[in-house]
């Protein structure tokens, strides 16, 4: 048999742990955004009194353009801390916080109006109840991101940010993550289920 | 050469871990052989409470007409005892074995993210006492101070507002979603460590069987967690702010619960038997002297059983009344699943086959486990063919079948990592003739509470009653399984007689004490802290194997 | 009465009651007494010997494994030799469990077809049973017969087949049908409705239980199918489809009983007692037992089930109604007189 290379000639490179962690990590929460997904499919037309999705629903486009374009401006973030262009990093990931903290308005004020005006609350019928508590869910998670976003801020502004373009990334990660459930979220809610 | 050299280091030259004789050190503890150890002995501990709770149950059924607990007493004993054995018993230990072993095998020098495990460590164990303060602080139908009463998988909507009133059901689900947390931690760190850290040359085919089994245990845990997780957090919802998941009386789906727990509850008995076959696929062939036979097969296997195992889930839901579609699929798939399983389970035969068999304990335990998951296999196969289930599901026939997994199966088997791997761990080894006490008085213990389980199912005794009428055909049955849990008992006492009686005076372990081929066994006994002096390369599946053997290594023939 | 005592009733009054009623207590999967049960039991039978040949072999070859391969005390210390694997042996032992499942997966579809497609032909019984905490409520519509706990079926011959078919719903939480000869069991669902048949081939009362965790007095939800000539199912039927007798003997009892707060659970037909939330009362002492199943109908039994429900089945939901001596008197009276 020939000889096997020795070890000493390759490389040995392995996954950085961080990315490894944060995958995993998308991969469970990919788990329990499914199964809300799923309850809230499940329980499409099956409530027994009113009001409906088509009664009371208007497709959120200016939240969804600025949740989706966060991911853009997050990106470019990202780039400019690769970089170590810290200011152009500062302004765009408060970018980012800025165009997240309005998706989370409009979702207080698209709340606001079903609860006061079309009288829907969680124990109002299904519809209610798989609503509030799928794209709650949701706004939990984009709360989360915006918080660790905020973070970043501030740990910029003492200038405790340089090198860690590794990190930053994983929180980009998560946030493109998010995103993208809205995207899930958004199809199934206000196009399938209306 | 570099290989050798970090056994020369190890032996003899480096300090084992001294015994922390401050609390503070174990508190604040971020070492993996640690917090294994806390895992392990914290599992124990919950294993023996939950023990005792069956033993209760035990006495309430060994006659007819019971009158030793009342019903509501003993609804919260098979709920308690339940909940303890899977989360705070079988998981905990799966996590136990994996934080320390997974890096001694995969030849580094701690978990990927140590403080994660810590992490996760405290969060199981407040889980665990979360759901026992229950019986202090709870309030339940029956006046004040009740544990949760619903059953250990907590079907809707008996766990309603309308139908549980109190706070003990919330503790059910509390204590779980804490636990949870922890459990999935556990896993993430797992997967990360063997994904990023195994030491130069150890390819993905090269890893130990436990590592692999261990990998596919956590990407399951990851998975199969959150549909429980959801589920509880909608229950919750439910109970707390009006929600209607699983209202009936709102057009909510009682079924729903049941596929959402079971999308969890089918992986999980998976996740709570595997860390089982990672122990007896290390053990075996250490004590037939052979490598395991068809390694890629049982990698396979180990990966399929993964996959197969979320396509299985309503074979617990037979009785609900799907359409036969349904029911032909899931029987299908069912059978299915136990393909892989059996493959595993020849596979370790034919290790054993030919080869020169010790039979200590670990290996003892490795034969019984044979035996008794061999059976447990065969009537979940019986199980699986749904008109046949529709006769068996919900019967003492279950009750069997899922100990005979779980004790039978799992249990032996994780017994048998506990004889092999203390020695490692503590530098002592247990006591041979103690060992050999526990294994047979287990054995009989175990035979004689769960063989005739089996026939008062087949005669129509369902699960989950506190007591049942004579002249049924129960009485003879349930009196002989009652007197088995004395022999359960007693083999039990020896384990923990002999744990504490070779910490203080056990025989001293030395580093390799069964002759075996991985790489813990090339660490001190107790390893260091840092592991290994030097960090090993690695050249075959056995790389100790290579070095007792130089001139037939493994890596000829890989 | 004392503990001991009530045991001892239990125990005597289960016998009798056995005895007198040609009552099959011992529910044995594998003594099958209508088609549904029996289509399991031969699908069983396949696949137990499946699973016995299976277990023949394998232990065998473990057996053989361990006492052949066992290390000797002469050995001489040499490992033995080194085998990895055969592809072949993995392939071979992959296939033939393939195989096996193929055939196990045919034979359970076939029956489960069998059973669940079943069509109701015309002139079958339709029976709604309705599942309570922990009580079986047993409605026939067509017949507008409502009773409790005891289903009455008539049997099937050949020459006369007879078929019933149930439909399973709930009031509450889920419970599960099981009277093990006569069908595997099916689940009560609330907001759901689930239909399972039976065709009894032997006279005589076959016992059940729920099979599905309902809560505090699951053990105590028994269940009773008694299958009956077609003769006396007729006279059944005939008599529970009578108003409760108004006998002008037990007027006073009757009074006494309409004035409590027992109407507001209990129906009793022709009087304006017609509460739902208990069992329908109109034929009581036609019933074998009380409390679903927890004790004989005996006067003693029914009189100490009346002063205090929950001595006999704690945590019922037939609360202590407090009665006074006189009350209590009345109520029993009355009770009885229901035929």
């Amino acid at each position: 048999m020939t000889p096997t290379i020795a070890i000493e000639q390759t490389e040995w490179t392995l996954p950085d742990r961080g990315r490894a962690g944060v995958v995993c990590l998308i991969a469970t929460e990919f788990a329990l955004f499914t199964i809300f997904l799923v309850a809230y499919v499940f329980y499409i037309g099956k409530s027994l009194t009113g009001p409906t999705p088509s009664q009371v629903l208007e497709l959120p486009i200016w939240p969804t353009v600025c949740l989706l374009s966060s991911s853009i401006t997050v990106g470019i973030a990202e780039r400019a801390l690769k970089g170590n262009r810290m200011q152009r990093f500062m302004v765009w990931t408060a970018v980012t916080i800025l165009l997240g903290a309005e998706f989370l308005r409009q979702t207080a004020l698209e709340w606001h109006h079903l609860i006061k005006a079309c009288h829907l609350t969680i124990t109002t019928n299904l519809f209610g109840t798989t609503f509030y508590s799928l794209v709650g869910l949701h706004a939990s998670h984009v709360i989360l991101g915006l918080t660790l976003l905020l973070l970043t801020l501030g740990l910029g502004q003492r200038g405790s940010m340089y090198g860690q373009t590794r990190r930053f990334e994983l929180l980009a990660w998560y946030w493109h993550f998010v995103d993208a459930v809205w995207v899930a979220v958004f199809t199934v809610v206000y196009v399938v289920g209306r | 050469m570099a290989t050798t050299t970090y056994i020369a280091d190890t032996l003899g030259k480096t300090e084992a871990l001294p015994v922390p004789s401050k609390l503070h050190e174990w508190i604040v503890t971020v070492d993996h052989k640690r917090l294994g150890m806390m895992y392990i002995a914290t599992s124990l501990f919950f294993f023996a409470v939950a023990g005792v709770l069956a033993a209760l149950m035990r006495a309430q059924l060994a006659f007819p007409n019971g009158k030793v607990l009342p019903p509501d007493v003993f609804n919260r004993l098979f709920t308690v005892h339940g909940t303890t054995m899977v989360f705070l018993v079988g998981m905990p230990f799966f996590a136990g074995l994996a934080n320390y072993l997974v890096p001694l095998m995969i030849g580094t020098r701690d978990m990927a993210f140590p403080r994660l495990n810590a992490f996760g460590y405290w969060m199981f164990l407040f889980g665990g006492l979360l759901l026992y303060f229950s019986y202090i602080a709870a309030e339940g139908l029956a006046g004040h101070g009740t544990a949760p009463d619903v059953g250990w998988f907590a079907y809707a909507p008996l766990t309603e507002r309308a139908f549980s009133r109190g706070t003990s059901t919330d503790y059910w689900i509390l204590s779980i979603i804490v636990s949870g947390i922890g459990t999935t931690a556990s896993a993430i760190n797992v997967i990360v460590t063997i994904i990023s850290m195994r030491c130069k040359g150890m390819t993905f085919a090269r890893m130990p069987l436990f590592v692999w089994l261990m990998l596919v245990i956590s990407a399951m845990v990851i998975m199969a967690l959150p549909p429980l997780t959801a589920a509880q957090a909608m229950l919750l919802l439910d109970r707390y702010l009006g929600a209607h998941f699983f209202d009936t009386q709102a057009g909510g789906s009682a079924i729903l619960w049941q596929h959402f727990f079971w999308l969890f509850g089918h992986p999980e008995v998976y996740i709570l038997v595997l860390p089982g076959f990672a122990c007896v696929s290390e053990i075996i062939p250490v004590f037939s002297r052979k490598p395991i036979f068809g390694r890629a097969a049982m990698i396979g296997a180990t990966v399929a059983i993964g996959f197969v195992s979320v396509s299985v889930w309503a074979h617990h839901m037979f009785a609900v009344g799907m359409s036969p579609m349904s029911n032909v699929f899931f029987a299908a798939s069912t059978m299915l699943v136990g393909i892989p399983t059996g493959i595993k389970i020849f596979n370790w035969l034919a290790t054993m086959y030919g080869g020169k068999l010790r039979f200590d304990t670990p290996m003892l335990f490795c034969v019984g486990f044979l035996f008794q998951f061999l059976i447990a296999g065969l009537t979940g196969i019986m199980l699986a063919a749904a008109p046949f289930n529709w006769q068996l599901t919900d019967s003492y026939f279950v009750v069997a079948h899922f100990h005979y997994t779980l004790i039978g199966g799992m249990l032996f088997a994780l017994f048998g990592g506990l004889y092999y791997w203390f020695p490692k761990a503590t530098g002592k080894m247990l006591s041979e003739s103690l060992g050999k006490w526990h294994f047979w008085l287990l054995v009989i213990g175990f035979h004689m509470t769960f063989d005739p389980l089996h026939f008062a199912g087949l005669l129509g005794m369902p699960r989950r009653i506190y007591t049942y009428a004579a002249g049924r055909g129960w009485e003879g049955l349930n009196l002989v399984a009652s007197i088995g849990v004395i022999f359960q008992a007693a083999g039990v006492a020896c384990l923990i007689w002999n744990i504490v009686r070779s910490l203080r005076k056990g025989a001293p372990a030395g580093n390799d004490p069964w002759d075996a081929w991985t790489l813990e066994w090339a660490t001190t006994s107790p390893p260091a802290e840092y592991n290994f002096v030097t960090l090993p390369e690695v050249r075959s599946s056995r790389p100790l194997w290579d070095l007792k053997h130089p001139e037939d290594p493994d890596y000829r023939y890989e | 009465m004392t503990s001991s005592l009530r045991m001892l009733n239990l125990c005597l009054g289960f016998a009798i009651s056995c005895a007198a009623q040609s009552v099959h207590p011992v529910g044995n999967i594998f003594k099958p007494q209508a088609t549904p049960a029996e289509s399991v039991y031969h699908l069983s039978l396949l696949v137990m010997a499946v699973c016995a040949a299976i277990f023949l072999v394998v232990a065998g070859l473990l057996t053989f494994t361990i006492v052949r391969f066992r290390r000797r005390r002469e050995d001489d210390g040499h490992e033995p030799a080194q085998v990895y694997g055969s592809n072949r042996i993995e392939v071979a032992w992959t296939v033939i469990p393939v195989l096996i499942v193929l055939v196990l997966t045919m034979a359970t579809a076939r029956v489960v077809i069998a059973i669940q497609n079943k069509r109701a032909p015309t002139g079958a019984l339709q029976v709604t049973v309705i599942g309570h905490q922990w009580w079986w409520e047993i409605r026939y519509e067509g017949l507008r017969i409502v009773t409790a706990n005891e289903l009455h079926v008539p049997v099937s011959t050949a020459s006369k087949p007879a078929l019933t078919f149930l439909k399973l719903e709930s009031a509450d939480v889920a419970h599960s049908f099981w009277v093990p000869q006569l069908s595997g069991k099916t689940d009560l669902i609330p907001n759901r409705t689930n239909t399972m048949w039976i065709d009894p081939r032997q006279e005589g009362t076959f016992l059940g239980n729920c099979a599905e965790y309902c809560g505090m007095q699951h053990a105590n939800m028994l269940l009773r199918v008694v299958v009956q000539s077609p003769e006396d199912f007729e006279k059944w039927t005939a008599a529970q489809r009578l108003d409760a007798t108004s006998d002008s003997h037990v007027e006073a009892a009757r009074a006494m009983f309409l004035s409590l707060s027992c109407v507001n659970c209990h129906t009793v037909s022709g009087t304006s007692a017609s509460g739902t939330f208990g069992p329908d009362l109109s034929h009581l002492m036609s019933r074998a037992n009380l409390g679903s199943g927890v004790i004989p109908n005996t006067s003693e039994n029914l009189r100490a089930w009346v002063k205090d429900p929950q001595e006999i089945k704690p945590g019922n939901l037939m609360p202590n109604m407090q009665l006074n001596a006189r009350e209590l008197d009345e109520v029993v009276a009355y009770l009885s007189s229901l035929k």
